[in-house]
């Protein structure tokens, strides 16, 4: 080659080669184009949601009646108030994070740190609030019976108030237990028993003249459809099942069995993003503690991370809106 | 940290690590070797993929007939000699991913976006090196998953390469549903992680690391196929991956995600509210743009390969680019136009014909520009050269249908005939191949320092030409005639014993089109070691990757990464005492760049 120096042609244009016309190293944009990846993987479930919801439109479970629990406070109706506490932190820890990055480029170790922590913390707090929000609603509260089609009765009061099982059926001796490891050699698994049958439900309701059923249909006024004494009696008798205590993949007392599977696997999903994104901040707040990145003068790093950190925070926002809000 | 540093530190690579066997012929992050892999591992995926649609072409021609050739491979699969029809099945559908994914999108993409993309654009190796060897082994771990799936003892999937549930979501529904099924959606996840990973690299390396000079409309148009296409495959595989998630959970967990009212011997499953069409959209939403995978990085290498022979510019390189462009963002918006008989409204279906019938538009662009390359062109018949007319012959044949099944009105008459095989088969497997095969025969001197047997090659090309047309031109017919796809045999149907013949016909084409592959393996591996040597620029181009050392070196260039002064088809340019002018040429007092 020449040692003459030849001008290019591209001299100081932004896409002439040998920079970074984007502002970003490699390893950002990689970080910005995996986000891209996964927010289609995401929007994937998201309009899969949307697809089965839509098919369900009449009948789809009123997430308002629904996400009613608070920690601590039994039995009061206070419907999105723990999930709203949840948002708010992980929100608050993407604010952390933001600060741990501002930090960061000021080479301010100790800031880092700070901000690093509490960003840690209010990911597990919201992890935590997860777990729990699963568990009263795998738990259920008030009781319901699916019916041949599927459908889901549940019970009221002649007010409209919500009437739970064990108010007004009295569970009688079991037809038979549940196949327990302890009871033989040789079992077949089996989700837990029923605590009443539909003959026991139909008895209390027969005994109960206050407590009608509800249908998950949906009137024109957007609540789920009351039926009358006799109706409520008639098909009970002629449609009932199977009790339903709670939700899982399988069936839900809420409603469509399709609300928990996706309620299950998109807040799983979320869940298992917030999971890994609270390992990998871990990692990192032990290099920034060990001093790391203050020897490599560049805690881009910490950048990284906080653009994964606010892309799940992102992320919760839509599926907040989509199983909470709307 | 800059990659510019990650680029100095390059530089001495050369001279002080000693490499072992294993960091250089195995673990390599050397992007040269792992192109070498890919190639490789994809021609032994496509050896295992060409060997079954021989099989099962054979099974179509002599229905239920003995075969010694089934008792060898097949095993306990085939009882006497005769072909089970349960493994008919699946080894339609093991050809069918194998070649989609682990040949044409793997083999194809994975070697020549390796190969080229820091050759091309004047980098010493691809952003990150640890990332792109991790991709490779994550495509050889999913190539052995899927190749162990065959040997399950219920047999390997056997759903279509589609995997529609139920038959895929249900594990007693078929035998290959069961641990063959599971086996393949492991395979895919693992797979998908390859070509995020993959992708991800070539995306930044191609902004991030052109050299001096290298500016977007100086790149040589195999650049910006590789570039278009890794972002294809960033948007459209996680669609699958979701698609792929929600089918493990319904398989394996119970939802209902696409299931519904399934009675199973009298007996009602407890699946409740799901659509299996949910998972067709999902599905398309990804195996669209799939097509696109595969064919663009075809495109990319015919365009390049085209200029050089012909010694000529590539005509309207603009144009190729913005169709690049349209091709693109035409292929997420298309899915609907596999779904036309799932019940779809039929205004849906007018809309997607309409932007199904928008991708004529760029595609024609190309087909012109390629053909308008040739004319008056001092063509070098090499056999790159021949691969790349076949690819543009093929793909113009392919398209023309495309236009009939992408109208709905249209579609409806002959969905799931042989006349949808005969199409994608042109338009995207065989000309897909074509370019794959163009490119090994112009790059082979690259990637091993010896050329391959030309005499060898015209032979290879013109018989696999003569086979390809005679297995997919007479297919058109026996579709339109109305014979179903993916059936095990027809003879139950009088209807079609008139195109017995014809079938036998399409086997005997498909049968000698799949040995000549022979002639071709035995070139390519005897030339490794006994081929004539290569001279530094053997095709007299003018890109980049023939100005590195025949003998690969880590870092590609012993010195200086060279400039960039003009743009990748100065052939036969007045003024100048070669046809062609390397991009590393500064231009001449008074001289002006072509603008194209």
């Amino acid at each position: 080659m020449s040692t003459t120096v030849v001008n290019t042609g591209t001299e100081g244009k932004t896409w002439g080669g040998a920079n970074q016309p984007l502002k970003a190293s490699y390893g950002k944009m990689m970080m910005w184009f995996f986000i891209v990846s996964d927010a289609l993987t995401f929007s994937g479930f998201l309009a899969a949601y949307g697809f089965s919801r839509f098919k369900f439109i009449d009948s789809w479970p009123i997430a308002d009646e629904v996400f009613t629990h608070v920690p601590f406070l039994h039995g009061q109706e206070l419907p999105m108030i723990y999930v709203a506490f949840m948002t708010f932190v992980l929100i608050m820890s993407s604010v952390t994070m933001v600060l741990a990055v501002d930090a960061g480029h000021h080479l301010n170790k100790a800031k880092v740190t700070l901000y690093m922590f509490l960003t840690i913390i209010g990911g597990l707090i919201f992890v935590g609030s997860q777990a729990w929000e699963w568990a009263t609603f795998i738990k259920g509260d008030y009781g319901a019976v699916q019916t041949k089609g599927g459908n889901i009765l549940q019970f009221v009061d002649t007010d409209g108030h919500r009437v739970a099982l064990r108010d007004f059926v009295t569970a009688g001796p079991k037809a038979r237990t549940e196949h327990e490891r302890k009871s033989g050699l040789w079992f077949v698994s089996e989700g837990t028993l029923p605590t009443y049958t539909v003959e026991e439900v139909v008895a209390g309701l027969e005994s109960h003249d206050n407590v009608l059923v509800r249908t998950q249909i949906i009137n024109e006024h957007g609540e789920k459809t009351v039926l009358s004494r006799g109706e409520s009696l008639k098909v009970l008798k002629d449609n009932g099942k199977l009790v339903v205590e709670g939700a899982n993949l399988q069936v839900n007392e809420y409603g469509s069995p399709l609300f928990a599977d996706f309620f299950f696997f998109i807040t799983g999903f979320h869940g298992f993003h917030v999971f890994s994104g609270v390992v990998i901040n871990i990692i990192i707040f032990f290099n920034v503690v060990l001093g790391t990145y203050e020897r490599r003068k560049s805690y881009e790093m910490v950048e990284k991370v906080g653009l994964y950190w606010h892309f799940v925070d992102l992320v919760w926002v839509f599926v907040f809106t989509f199983f909470y809000l709307v | 940290m800059s990659a510019h540093a990650d680029t100095h530190a390059h530089d001495d690579h050369g001279h002080h690590h000693k490499e072992t066997f294993v960091t250089k012929y195995i673990f390599s992050q050397d992007h040269k070797m792992i192109a070498k892999q890919y190639l490789i591992t994809g021609t032994i995926m496509g050896v295992i993929g060409v060997l079954m649609s021989m099989m099962f072409r054979m099974q179509i021609a002599w229905p239920e007939e003995p075969n010694v050739l089934f008792e060898a491979l097949l095993g306990k699969w085939a009882p006497d000699g005769v072909m089970d029809a349960d493994i008919y099945l699946a080894l339609v559908t093991i050809h069918g991913t194998i070649m989609v994914f682990f040949v044409l999108t793997a083999g194809l993409s994975g070697t020549f976006s390796n190969l080229l993309i820091p050759l091309q654009i004047g980098a010493r190796d691809m952003a990150s090196g640890f990332l792109n060897m991790i991709s490779y082994w994550l495509f050889f771990l999913s190539s052995i998953i899927m190749v162990i799936s065959l040997f399950v003892e219920a047999g390997p999937a056997a759903a279509g390469w589609t995997i529609y549930p139920p038959l895929s979501a249900l594990p007693m529904a078929q035998g290959g549903s069961g641990m063959g099924m599971t086996l393949w959606l492991v395979s895919m996840a693992i797979f998908i992680a390859s070509s995020l990973l993959g992708s991800l690299n070539y995306i930044v390396t191609v902004l991030n690391l052109r050299t001096k000079g290298m500016s977007m409309t100086r790149l040589p148009l195999t650049i910006w196929a590789f570039f278009i296409t890794a972002v294809i495959g960033v948007v459209s595989f996680p669609v699958l991956l979701s698609a792929a998630l929600l089918l493990i959970m319904d398989r394996s967990f119970g939802t209902s995600f696409f299931l519904s009212d399934i009675f199973i011997q009298g007996e009602v499953l407890h699946y409740q509210g799901g659509s299996p069409v949910l998972f067709e959209h999902l599905f398309w939403f990804l195996g669209h743009p799939e097509v696109y995978i595969v064919i663009l990085p075809a495109m990319g290498l015919v365009s390049e390969i085209m200029a050089s022979n012909s010694r000529k510019p590539i005509f309207g390189y603009r144009a190729m680019i913005a169709s690049i462009l349209a091709i693109a963002f035409l292929s997420t918006i298309v899915w609907g136009h596999h779904m036309f008989i799932s019940g779809m409204n039929p205004f849906l279906g007018s809309v997607f014909t309409f932007t199904t019938l928008l991708i004529a538009i760029p595609s024609a662009v190309k087909a012109f520009n390629w053909i308008t390359t040739l004319w008056k062109g001092n063509l070098q018949m090499n056999p790159a050269m021949l691969f790349s007319i076949g690819f543009v012959s093929t793909f113009i044949t392919g398209g023309l249908t495309g236009i009939i099944l992408g109208d709905s009105a249209l579609d409806i008459n002959v969905h799931d005939t042989y006349f949808v095989v005969a199409h994608f088969h042109l338009v995207m497997g065989i000309s897909a191949l074509y370019g794959m095969f163009a490119g090994i025969y112009h790059w082979y001197p690259k990637m091993f320092g010896r050329m391959l047997n030309k005499n060898l090659g015209y032979i290879h090309f013109w018989v696999t030409a003569v086979c390809a047309y005679g297995v997919f031109f007479p297919m058109h017919f026996i579709g339109m005639a109305g014979l179903p796809r993916r059936y095990y045999t027809n003879s139950n149907f009088p209807l079609f014993d008139d195109l017995a013949n014809v079938n036998v016909i399409i086997t005997i084409f498909a049968l000698v089109g799949g040995v000549v592959q022979i002639v071709y393996l035995y070139n390519f591996f005897m030339s490794i070691f006994y081929g004539k040597k290569a001279t530094q620029n053997p095709w007299s181009a003018t890109t980049l990757e023939w100005t590195t050392p025949v003998e690969h070196i880590h870092g590609n260039w012993p010195g200086e990464i060279p400039h960039v002064y003009r743009w990748a088809y100065d052939y036969s340019k007045p003024g100048h005492d070669t046809d062609f002018v390397p991009q590393t040429v500064p231009l001449k007092e008074g001289e002006e760049e072509l603008q194209h």
